[in-house]
């Protein structure tokens, strides 16, 4: 039941701390970064408060470090950063997900490259968030656009992060992470948690990485008995390195595949007006909030627009997209990047329909209007 | 500590011996320090089940896996990154890193210097042999002055780096050194890094037989070993030391002591004074 209580103003990082909580991380461990610094003072003063555990790291490498050993330790743990930062986490993240350790990381993006504009919104790090640790992997990516959406994603991620054992990484814009709007609390009050996948029954013979069906092995817990091995070598189900070619085929084919055995838990999207729509704008982030406007402004002149938006980023919702946007005339794609996400969106659907983008990076949201106005020009052309 | 009565040490129940042959080359001194680590942690009466191995990226951070017990291999030079973790998760386990004079001193100076300074329960050794082992013989921060490697081809001309003066500097509750050559002092003084409260530090001197013994005509692994007293790595350090049976160089035994909150009890202190009042 909603009442007043329940309905809190919130900052868009604030609220990604106390979801965090909510969701049972007990172990917070990051360095300071504008515009993601929000949640970690937030996570320092709350963490203790229900026996958790803050700890302000010497940089972002100790940051991821010290998250994967808690999580590895069985603590749900999470870090944040922005731009700069999650570019030194990237070897960590790749260990985390060869070694499939559940972690969460929060990139709210700002202007880049190198230290870029701190304090101004950006979208550069799709492509980063996907492919920025070496070698191919697993990722999972989630992209809320309001603060309310950000508790609930930030929910999810520790979800996911368990269910799939792999690093999830939520990206903010600078916009989101400091928007405060109210959110209706009543709507968390019983989440929905996953938690970890113990191995239970015997422990002879216990094979850490052995698929147990859907594609997650069970994990040990320290402690319990199993004594096993964790390491960013390649190793086999029993989690000893090899180089054995059958042997890593098979360990990263099951790597690869898993997020796919869960699509229909990690895929999540939002389409509005997109049935008949001729015009299908796809965003994410702020710039979905600036582009839904124009949708509604593009609809009051009698065009008929829809919004795509993904809330999982990665694996990009192939079929749910191509499902709405082969039959419209033209596939918009406005982004705070140089175009990044454009270039998953022409590979789905460029033979099929027109694919543009409207690209803006020089610090400022995108505008409905200057949404309104590219459409229009290229409806025209 | 050594002359307490106990069961025998038998190595055997504390390695996986199905992973054997071991990687070592022969004479590696990596193979001694895991020997007394295993032996100091038989002599506590650790339970295996409880132990946590954290190493990082090297021929010294390959030596865990040997271990039958729970054993990560993380990245080069963060292995007391994951230790914090993974200790202030779960304060009972028993939690022993094992890293190299590159993956500790170099790649990861900056966690050494913050583990020590934060003195959270843990137990460092540092596997120093003066070189880049597993990476094919390269120039570490503790080579010795004039000493060859494969990036120092005319000999090395940059200063040595004494860890256990940093480790004190920046506030580790527990510093010691011991020589391989010296296996059970090397057992009595990990014995006494674990057992004490607070981050604990040990630089253990080990040698690198194969890509940096060989290459500066140090004899085989015996002579290397015997070597260490003598005091092959005089360049490496400031201070004399007299008596026998240590190198000229070094200072070895228990550096330095103290009684210093440790971090995990410290964190607790501070919010129940400030949750009461
Ligand atoms: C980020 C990164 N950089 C470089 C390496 C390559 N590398 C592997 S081990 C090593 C040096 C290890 O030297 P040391 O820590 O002294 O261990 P040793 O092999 O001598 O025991 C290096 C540079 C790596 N694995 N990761
Ligand atoms: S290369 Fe050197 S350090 Fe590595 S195993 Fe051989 S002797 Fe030991
Ligand atoms: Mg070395």
């Amino acid at each position: 039941m909603s009442t007043d209580q329940n309905l809190q103003n919130l900052q868009g990082n604030r609220a990604c701390a106390l979801a965090a909580i909510h969701a049972g991380c007990r172990l917070f461990a990051g360095y300071p970064i504008t515009p993601s610094s929000e949640i970690a003072e937030s996570m320092s003063a709350e963490l203790p408060k229900v026996g958790g555990v803050f700890v302000q790291m010497e940089d972002e490498i100790a940051s991821m470090g010290a998250v994967i050993g808690a999580s590895a330790g069985g603590v749900k743990a999470m870090t944040a950063t922005s731009g700069p930062g999650f570019s030194l986490k990237q070897e960590a993240l790749g260990y985390a997900a060869l070694t499939e350790i559940p972690s969460v990381i929060i990139n709210v993006m700002r202007g880049g490259p190198s230290t870029g504009m701190p304090t101004r919104p950006a979208q550069g790090d799709i492509m980063q968030a996907r492919w920025g640790t070496h070698g191919d992997h697993p990722t999972v990516v989630l992209v809320p656009w309001s603060v309310e959406e950000v508790f609930a994603e930030t929910i999810r991620a520790f979800n996911l992060a368990e269910l799939l054992r792999t690093p999830v990484i939520i990206l903010f814009d600078e916009v989101i992470g400091h928007l405060v709007e109210t959110v209706d609390l009543a709507r968390f009050q019983n989440p929905q948690i996953t938690d970890r996948k113990w191995a239970d029954g015997k422990i002879e013979g216990f094979k850490p990485y052995r698929d147990p069906g859907d594609g997650v092995p069970m994990m040990a817990r320290p402690g319990d008995g199993r004594r096993v091995h964790t390491t960013g070598l390649s190793h086999g189900e029993s989690g000893f390195p090899t180089q054995n070619a059958g042997e890593v085929e098979k360990f990263m084919s099951r790597l690869l595949g898993k997020i796919a055995k869960h699509r229909d838990e990690v895929e999540r999207i939002d389409a509005r007006c997109c049935d008949d729509a001729d015009v299908v704008v796809v965003a994410y982030g702020i710039t979905a909030r600036a582009a839904h406007r124009a949708v509604s402004m593009l609809r009051d002149q009698g065009i008929k627009a829809g919004l795509f938006r993904p809330i999982t980023l990665w694996p990009f919702p192939e079929s749910a997209f191509k499902a709405v946007a082969e039959h419209a005339r033209l596939v918009l794609v406005p982004e705070m990047n140089a175009g990044q996400l454009i270039l998953e969106v022409e590979r789905l659907v460029s033979d099929k329909t027109t694919v543009a983008g409207l690209n803006l990076f020089y610090g400022e949201p995108i505008t409905p209007q200057q949404i309104v106005e590219k459409a229009e020009a290229l409806l025209s052309q | 500590m050594s002359d307490v009565a106990q069961s025998e040490f038998n190595i055997r129940k504390y390695i996986r011996e199905d992973l054997f042959p071991h990687f070592m080359c022969p004479g590696c001194g990596h193979g001694i320090a895991l020997r007394a680590l295993l032996n100091a942690v038989h002599n506590l009466g650790i339970d295996k089940n409880r132990l946590a191995i954290v190493s990082g990226i090297g021929c010294s951070g390959r030596v865990g896996a040997y271990i039958d017990a729970n054993t990560f291999h993380t990245t080069h030079g963060r292995p007391l990154a994951f230790a914090t973790g993974l200790k202030l998760a779960r304060p009972d386990l028993e939690v022993i890193v094992i890293t190299g004079d590159g993956d500790c001193l170099a790649i990861g100076g900056n966690h050494l210097i913050h583990a020590c300074r934060r003195n959270l329960n843990i137990t460092c050794l540092m596997l120093n042999n003066e070189v880049y082992g597993m990476t094919g013989g390269q120039v570490s921060p503790t080579t010795s002055t004039d000493r060859f490697t494969t990036t120092t081809q005319s000999g090395n001309y940059e200063p040595v780096f004494d860890a256990c003066k940093l480790a004190e500097g920046a506030g580790a509750a527990f510093v010691g050194r011991e020589m391989t050559l010296q296996t059970p002092a090397l057992r009595d003084l990990i014995m006494e890094a674990i057992a004490h409260e607070g981050f604990s530090f040990v630089e253990v001197l080990s040698d690198c037989t194969e890509v940096f013994g060989r290459k500066n005509d140090m004899g085989d692994s015996m002579e290397m070993v015997l070597a260490q007293k003598s005091g092959f790595r005089s360049n490496s350090y400031g201070t004399a030391v007299d008596e026998p049976f240590k190198p000229r160089g070094m200072k070895t035994g228990v550096l330095h002591r103290s009684e210093r909150l440790e971090y995990a009890a410290a964190y607790q202190q501070h919010h129940a004074e400030k949750s009461s009042t």
